[in-house]
């Protein structure tokens, strides 16, 4: 189970909706080993794409350097899908490298009011596993 | 000549979960193959077909060796190798 504050939720829905029709992505970082997410870090989409996001390499470095030094580590990390469910796709499933995070995903597309897939859902990926958690907004 | 270098998490499986390890190697290719003596299958985490996984960050001393020579990036005791799997996913 995720659980996360709610203006951290409301910022990253923020990002993805600022940023769209491009994905969104980024991370909210925690002391390593906590499990609880605390720092909103919003990252550029280097692809600038509808349809596939990277951190930007440098960026990438700069981070991990900056949470070594702060002895936290990415507790969750997420993206966008802008005409998708938020659901992670093979792509992110292939690419998924931080066992120990959770991945969040929101989607920015046009839903019915009544549609009752969630905006905001999360999974842990682990050896091409998915499994979705329930995610606890306090 | 000794170049150190940073493993990430999801590697640290195959370095007995160290967080940085040392190697040797005259270029970043040489460095895998010394690597993947001592830490079998860590070679194939980073290289396919000969060239630099395309999820796979490796930086010399901060800079991303893909605007260097990639693979055949020359080395130097004292270097610092970082490894860092790229986050990167999409829809599709």
């Amino acid at each position: 189970m995720l659980v996360i504050r709610r203006d951290l939720i409301e910022l990253i829905l923020e990002h993805a909706r600022k940023d769209h029709p491009d994905e969104a992505c980024g991370v909210v970082v925690g002391p390593a080993g906590s499990d609880c997410p605390l720092r909103f870090v919003p990252m550029e989409n280097a692809a600038r794409s509808a349809t596939f996001y990277e951190f930007d390499s440098a960026a990438l470095l700069r981070l991990y350097r900056e949470m070594d030094s702060r002895g936290e580590e990415p507790i969750v990390i997420y993206h966008s899908h802008t005409a998708t469910p938020a659901y992670p796709s093979r792509t992110d499933i292939s690419y998924a490298s931080e066992p120990n995070a959770h991945y969040v995903l929101v989607t920015t597309r046009e839903r019915e009011p009544e549609a009752d897939d969630a905006e905001v859902r999360s999974f842990r990926i682990r050896d091409g596993i998915v499994s979705e958690e329930q995610v606890r907004i306090v | 000549m000794s170049i150190k270098v940073e493993v990430p998490t999801i590697l640290r499986s195959l370095t007995d979960g160290a967080k940085a390890v040392e190697g040797e190697g005259t270029d970043l290719a040489g460095l895998f193959v010394d690597l993947d003596a001592r830490y079998p299958g860590i070679r194939d985490r980073l290289v396919e077909d000969g060239a630099l996984r395309r999820f796979v960050n490796v930086y010399l001393n901060d800079e991303d060796v893909r605007f260097l020579a990639s693979l055949a990036t020359p080395l130097t005791a004292g270097d610092v190798v970082t490894i860092l799997p790229a986050v990167a996913g999409g829809a599709v």
